[in-house]
């Protein structure tokens, strides 16, 4: 009698899993479109350390998954599930897309020393490898095929040319995470790119929003010949607009975007903002494996491939925010 | 016909059939199932490479992460408590020697000392809440998981102005016992002999010490093993102390083997850890339960994880099918448990 509810349960699991099975199937429902046979036996795996909840990542994945559908070929996307970044997670990510055996693997590389063995693993395997979005210091040490992404120090020098460029003669780098090197890259190029304009770095508290309002208030009363404020992310655009306003007199513009960040540039009360169009990290990531695996094509022997800065000015404001509604900015 | 039955034998002595006995062991459904997972994700992906050398050695790894706690999360949970705070002192621990050695420069052995020092400490002071003031241990660790998690962002922010710790590579790779934690052979780490390891000694030490008998008569009814002599308090005690001294031991293996710590690491463990020692037919109410069926419990959460990459299901419909893997657990174990009551009776 014990044998046909134990084989009911059994059949059940079999069911959601296979269930599961053909719901994956149909999703990647691209591949039996059209494209040579060679094109549709490629499957190239992306591991990112993008948390579920981030709106940021979920704009790579739909870059991703265009880049699957456009090609007709087999991608999967995997990032450590939960809220909170996980290297050890994700080097057992890294090490199980290894043992499938793609033909290519896409990766992020926010902590270079926790994923090194995985990577190392990979290399060894003979499975090509390129970085998106984090890692464009390491990647070429490492044996990567190439990095995708923005580079801070010249995002930062585009900053300050287009800043130079609005006239401004005395400026701010309003630093909101002190001690992360990337952030000390973009205030470094933002001096190179103003050109001789004086740029001094202001340090404020991420998590102290009213503080960081008060500290670039001071700054500003304490120098009023101050005309141009770069912000480093949204945590700083946010205290620095209600730092100015009222006060036209002072050029802002910010690193990344955010609700918030658009709509003041849409009302011109910024400057822009800087994007660093992560569509591209996961479009991009996806079909330069996919030609490097199929014809041995890689763009520019190596070189980092940037996908910023990508600028957002009252120009085309309006139209980010609508393809930012769409996953897409 | 009626004289057959007019003696009829007593129930002590009855003869039970294979097949009854072995449905009475608590693991029996977490090795069935896990063989079935096993069989399902073998046919469905064996040729993604599940079945292959190095697929089987990243099913093990995962497995090994959550079963080095498991084991001692199982014998707590038979004793009848919970540990909510095993995360929190994965991601403290793990602090202790990145920063310990990356900060003020220790030695990584010192550091690991100090990590599992820690744990046990936890452990004492968790138990000896619950003990003290009878509290279900559900509020007691879940208000540690809280206070130990904020005090190890807290702290570490305070001392490094980072969140994360890293570069700990050269001083890990000079020290001499660094490696019991850090060894590989070939794809397989080392984590996975701990994981075995203490699941056999938490084995041995339930079915085949005095210690054990008392972790089952503490959870089965603590007044009447308390009645019996059994030291209840002094168990408990002691089970929360191997609990987060276990989790302390997982901490030193991923900080040692990753070279970083970030304060964040280790969360939802706790409940991964639970939810392993369920699968392995342990009883949420205490009193019933298995170490070996937390091996296979750990090998189940394993081979889902990364039999559903293997497979190509995309990471987000991971929760989800532990989700119904753990429901499925609960309601088969359930029957197994009536049935083993009944052949009993």
């Amino acid at each position: 009698m014990k044998t046909p509810r134990w084989a009911a349960g059994l059949v059940a699991l079999g069911l959601i899993l296979a269930a599961c099975g053909a719901q994956q199937a149909t999703s990647t429902g691209g591949a039996d479109g059209d494209g040579e046979s060679a094109e549709r036996d490629m499957r190239i795996v992306v591991v990112t350390h993008g948390q579920a909840s981030d709106p940021f990542w979920s704009v790579v994945v739909n870059g991703v998954n265009q880049a699957r559908d456009d090609l007709g070929i087999e991608v999967e996307y995997n990032a450590p599930q939960g809220d909170d970044f996980d290297v050890v997670a994700m080097a057992q990510l890294i090490d199980t897309a290894v043992a499938s055996e793609p033909d290519g693997l896409v990766i992020s590389n926010p902590d270079p020393s926790g994923l090194e063995a995985a990577i190392q693993g990979a290399l060894d395997a003979g499975i090509p490898v390129l970085s998106i979005n984090s890692g464009s210091d390491v990647y070429a040490d490492l044996g990567l095929l190439t990095h995708i992404g923005q580079t801070e120090f010249e995002a930062g020098v585009g900053a300050g040319e287009r800043m130079a460029a609005a006239g401004v003669t005395n400026t701010l780098c309003v630093n909101q995470e002190v001690g992360n090197v990337a952030l000390d890259l973009r205030c470094q190029g933002f001096a190179e790119g103003l050109g001789g304009i004086p740029s001094r770095v202001v340090a404020v508290d991420l998590s102290d929003a009213t503080g960081a309002q008060a500290g670039i208030q001071a700054e500003l009363a304490g120098d009023p010949t101050i005309d141009g404020i770069l912000t480093l992310g949204p945590t700083g655009a946010a205290p620095a607009l209600l730092a100015l306003e009222g006060n036209d007199a002072v050029q802002l513009a910010t690193f990344d975007l955010s609700p918030e960040v658009l709509t003041a540039i849409d009302e011109g009360r910024m400057l822009f903002a800087i994007d660093q169009q992560q569509y591209l990290q996961g479009y991009l990531g996806v079909s330069v494996m996919a030609l490097y695996v199929q014809y041995g094509l890689l763009p520019g022997g190596g070189d980092i491939i940037r996908t910023g800065p990508g600028f957002v000015t009252p120009d085309n404001a309006a139209q980010v925010i609508e393809l930012s509604s769409e996953g897409i900015r | 016909m009626a004289t057959a039955e007019a003696r009829p034998i007593d129930e002590r002595v009855r003869r039970v059939g294979l097949g009854s006995r072995l449905l009475g062991r608590p693991e029996v459904g977490a090795i069935i199932g896990a063989a079935l997972v096993w069989i399902v994700f073998a046919v469905w992906a064996g040729d993604r490479g599940f079945t292959s050398v190095a697929g089987t050695a990243t099913i093990l790894n995962v497995a090994a992460q959550v079963g080095i706690v498991a084991s001692a999360v199982a014998l707590l949970m038979i004793a009848g408590e919970f540990d909510l705070s095993v995360g929190s002192v994965v991601g403290a621990a793990g602090m202790v020697v990145a920063i310990g050695v990356g900060e003020f420069g220790l030695p990584v052995w010192l550091t690991v000392l100090m990590a599992i020092g820690l744990g046990l400490a936890i452990g004492f002071i968790n138990g000896y809440i619950v003990i003290r003031t009878r509290l279900p241990s559900f509020i007691v660790t879940l208000g540690m998981l809280l206070i130990l998690r904020g005090l190890t962002i807290g702290i570490t922010r305070a001392i490094t102005a980072r969140t994360q710790v890293g570069g700990l590579a050269p001083a890990i790779d000079a020290d001499p016992i660094a490696g019991i934690f850090t060894a590989r052979f070939g794809n397989f780490p080392v984590a996975i002999l701990w994981w075995i390891g203490l699941a056999l000694v938490a084995t041995y030490v339930l079915l085949r010490t005095p210690f054990g008998n008392w972790i089952y008569g503490a959870g089965g009814s603590a007044v009447a093993a308390r009645n019996l002599g059994v030291p209840v308090a002094r168990v408990k005690i002691m089970l929360f102390m191997a609990t987060a001294a276990s989790a302390a031991l997982l901490a030193v293996i991923q900080v040692l083997s990753v070279g970083s710590g970030d304060v964040l690491r280790g969360q939802d463990k706790e409940f991964e850890a639970i939810i392993t020692a369920v699968i392995g037919g342990t009883l949420l109410t205490g009193g019933y339960g298995s170490a070996i069926g937390a091996i296979f419990g750990a090998l189940t959460l394993g081979m889902t994880r990364q039999g559903l990459f293997f497979a190509g299901v995309p990471g987000d419909w991971y929760l989800a099918i532990l989700g119904v893997l753990l429901l499925l657990a609960v309601i088969i174990n359930n029957y197994i448990r009536q049935r083993a009551t009944r052949t009993r009776s």
